[in-house]
């Protein structure tokens, strides 16, 4: 899923560069190399993983029903699905809605543990590629106090 | 900025729960300062953990993963006494490796 670190680093500085001296915009420079981190909504998010996905109940996604601070949102991603080979998540309402993937080598498990930002109240999203293809499943989280900070 | 992550691993059953604490601001680029200027944005894009140089888990973050991000992954093939190490890069090209002996 990811390019080598070599480039990835090549790539950051050089594009640090170029963003600081006003050539590149930091948007631009966030999305080199990192497909679906750009789109604005989820129907672009999903584009840019592969494609659509399949709802499965072999998806898990737990995370509070109301979060209390959308600063600091835990969320656990669990997948059933033979050879899960990526998991991504997604938070709907969010400015850009894809906020991390995660690839899962053989041996480890598909499941993952870590907190985000929450705009406002937003089903989160959770993608994972099992056997080269995409399923999804979605969970709906209340906020009382977005998390964006803006 | 570069403060040491936390990192517990622990053993169980052949199945090793490594928890991460990372320090860091993941300033998405949308706050303002006092100024009323947009404070740059300034996140871990990137996350690698590794056992006996194999890679564990990678992960590519935006700037929605909350400050101070916190991570929790399970893998097998590991034994007490081993070590994890986990390297985080950022928009800025800052990096980070912290390493733990799995209890």
């Amino acid at each position: 899923m990811k390019p080598n670190r070599r480039t990835v680093l090549q790539t950051t500085g050089a594009m640090a560069t170029l963003v600081s001296l006003g050539i590149v915009t930091a948007q631009q420079a966030h999305a080199s190399g990192r497909p679906g981190f750009e789109a604005r909504n989820l129907q672009d998010a999903f584009r840019a993983l592969g494609g659509t996905a399949a709802t499965s109940d072999q998806i898990r996604i737990v995370s509070p029903d109301i979060a209390e601070n959308g600063a600091v949102v835990p969320v656990t991603t669990i997948s059933r699905l033979p050879k899960t080979t990526e998991m991504f998540v997604l938070v709907e309402r969010n400015p850009a809605p894809l906020v991390a993937g995660f690839t899962i080598p053989e041996g480890t498990e598909a499941e993952i543990q870590t907190r985000l930002r929450m705009g406002e109240s937003s089903n989160i999203v959770a993608v994972v590629r099992a056997d080269g293809q995409l399923f999804s499943a979605v969970k709906e989280t209340k906020v009382t106090l977005g998390g964006c900070g803006g | 900025m570069a403060g040491p992550m936390r990192i517990r691993a622990t053993e169980e059953g052949g199945v090793t729960t490594v928890r991460v604490l990372m320090a860091h601001p993941m300033e998405t680029g949308v706050r303002r300062g006092p100024d009323g200027n947009p404070i740059p944005a300034h996140f871990i894009t990137d996350v690698e953990a590794t056992h006996n140089g194999r890679r564990v888990l990678s992960a590519v973050w935006g700037p929605a993963v909350s400050q101070n991000p916190f991570l929790s992954f399970k893998f097998r093939g590991a034994t007490k006494g081993q070590r994890v190490a986990v390297r985080w890069t950022d928009n800025r090209g800052g990096t980070r490796t912290d390493e733990a002996a799995i209890a």
